[in-house]
């Protein structure tokens, strides 16, 4: 009789733990809506999404976010672009190129890069990469009167720390991806006589497109929510996201003026929050599409 | 083959191999870097002491110590409850519709960025439920972040015990608590470690998560019940010091922060090598 009642209270708690995670994500859920959608109303919602003035601590303030979603969009598929396909081609490495010793000597170096926290990354391109943006953006606006200085500050800046953070993430999911494509489907295609390159771009890509799409999504989530990395590369200022522009992310927004914003300013700050959540619930349901469609 | 054909699969070859070495370089760049600016830094009494006008001293002690309550607090909160569910899923769910709806969100607590969990921790555990700006409030949260690491991991581990085992048990007369208890968690223990210490990794690295809901105090808690209040008190983590020290101009300190964060990552990562390798 003991026994069964520690049997049942046994399953008991580990089903409660389970649930845990739905109701975690329900509450986040309910927690960012009840805090991102008061602004909303009290702003407008075309005057807060679509004007580009963000003047928060004015004496009339400005509430527009246009500029910090566009920062946030842009900044990560350029990241995407130039972060892919270095990442697909080491990938490639990793899986069909490499000799054995070679390979595992690369592929520990990606898992680090995946540990590195990322205050360090966004320490490294502030002194790294920022004055070498600012001597760049020196000898490219020397003679332009238009051009607002940003002293290396910006948005390339931000990112290519953005695509070496996502390098590992896309690294690790395609190089599974390459290898579970079957031998026999790469024999045949050099039986046929085709070279090794060849088959890799036109048989074993093609055939791991689901595998790199999923790292790819991930990749675009990972970029997207990162927020301290970028923080103190990217200038800071609410601007159209040019390369060489000081610009604001959705993330770094956040984590800049949490600390001291109030009231009306606070509440859109969690608006802000809202936009994320929303783009990245999208990217999950993107990435359940795709996982789908492989079963 | 045409001597085009070689030429241009040479110049792909060319590109593989370079994007390979980017990553390798680019690694090296950095850890040589970080360790050239901050080893200087690096010292007993910068290990040892807090950051103090009055005595002149710069010291990271305080955030080592927050950095290792934080972690300690997590886990202790996180291990059992992402222990049990992947128990539930794997030993009792079956197949039912509750274990997509588990696994479904799941993936999405995994996919939730940092400074999402930083918004959520702060208004919920640190507003309604009035825990503040305090080493509790930045567990909790981590807590959240952390569970599908640790799910995950033991689910695996779970899934890799054969089945005889659980047959074998049951069969003998064990109850399945029993069988879990005595069988399957040994069994399945080096996964689960190997899950606990990734969880470490991604609970030292964090930042965003952490700026709103453990703060920023740099003290080091007082002796006897002080030490049980820390729990209560706001604490900055190393990388919150890191950032901190960034944005005040602080280099020395911020680099000297990223060596001690640098080792702590090496560390992490031999331990799980040797953790794979059994």
């Amino acid at each position: 009789m003991k026994n069964m009642k520690i049997e049942a209270a046994a399953q008991a708690i580990f089903t409660v733990c389970a649930f845990l995670s739905v109701i975690a994500v329900a509450s986040i859920t309910l927690y960012m809506i009840a805090n991102g959608v008061p602004a909303l109303f009290k702003v407008g919602i075309k005057e807060l999404l679509f004007s580009t003035v963000w003047k928060p601590t004015a004496a009339e303030p400005s509430f527009g976010i246009l500029y910090i979603i566009l920062t946030s969009v842009i900044g990560t598929a350029m990241a995407i672009l130039i972060g892919v396909p270095i990442a697909l081609l080491t990938a490639v490495f990793l899986a069909e190129v490499a000799p054995k010793w070679l390979a595992a000597f690369v592929r520990p170096a990606v898992e680090l890069l995946a540990g590195i926290p990322s205050v360090i990354y966004g320490l490294l391109g502030m002194m790294i990469l920022n004055p070498l943006m600012y001597r760049w953006e020196l000898r490219l606006f020397h003679d332009s009167d238009t051009h607002r200085f940003t002293g290396g500050s910006n948005l390339l800046s931000a990112v290519l720390v953005l695509a070496v953070m996502i390098l590992p993430t896309v690294v690790s999911i395609s190089e599974a991806a390459l290898r579970a494509v079957p031998q026999e489907l790469k024999s045949s295609s050099m039986a046929l006589g085709a070279s090794h390159v060849q088959t890799i771009f036109k048989v074993t890509i093609p055939a791991a497109k689901q595998g790199i799409i999923t790292g790819i999504v991930l990749g675009v989530g990972r970029a997207l929510g990162e927020a301290m990395a970028i923080s103190m590369v990217s200038g800071n200022g609410v601007n159209f996201p040019l390369p060489f522009a000081s610009v604001r992310f959705l993330t770094t927004a956040i984590v800049s003026e949490m600390g001291y914003a109030g009231g009306v300013h606070r509440q859109v700050l969690f608006t802000i929050g809202l936009v994320l959540f929303v783009f990245i619930l999208l990217v999950n349901i993107a990435l359940n599409a795709v996982l789908r469609k492989g079963e | 083959m045409t001597g085009k054909r070689k030429c241009k699969d040479n110049f792909v070859l060319v590109l593989i191999y370079l994007s390979a070495f980017f990553s390798e370089t680019l690694l090296a760049a950095m850890i040589v870097y970080v360790f050239v600016r901050g080893f200087s830094a690096i010292s007993l009494p910068f290990l040892t002491s807090v950051s103090s006008v009055l005595e002149g001293t710069v010291g990271i002690a305080g955030n080592i110590v927050n950095t290792l309550y934080i972690v300690v607090l997590t886990l202790f909160i996180a291990t059992p409850i992402g222990i049990g569910s992947a128990i539930w899923l794997n030993e009792y769910a079956g197949k039912s519709r509750g274990v997509r709806l588990i696994e479904f969100t799941t993936e999405t607590l995994a996919g939730i960025p940092s400074v999402i969990f930083g918004l959520f921790g702060m208004v919920f555990f640190g507003t309604t439920l009035g825990l503040g700006y305090s080493v509790l409030t930045g567990a909790l949260t981590l807590t959240l972040m952390i569970l599908p690491l640790i799910t995950r991991n033991t689910q695996e581990a779970l899934k890799s015990v054969p089945d005889s085992y659980r047959s074998g048990a049951i069969g003998m007369g064990a109850t399945k608590w029993y069988m879990i208890r005595t069988i399957l968690l040994p069994s399945a223990m080096p996964g689960i470690v190997t899950g606990v210490i990734l969880a470490v990794g991604r609970i030292v690295g964090e930042s965003a998560a952490l700026l709103f809901t453990a703060g920023s105090g740099y003290l080091l808690p007082k002796p006897g019940t002080g030490l049980f209040h820390k729990i209560l008190e706001s604490g900055g983590t190393l990388t919150i010091q890191l950032y901190l020290s960034m944005s005040k101009a602080q280099y020395d300190v911020a680099f000297g922060i990223a060596v001690v964060l640098l080792c702590i990552v090496f560390m992490i990562n031999i331990l799980t090598k040797i953790l794979a390798g059994k």
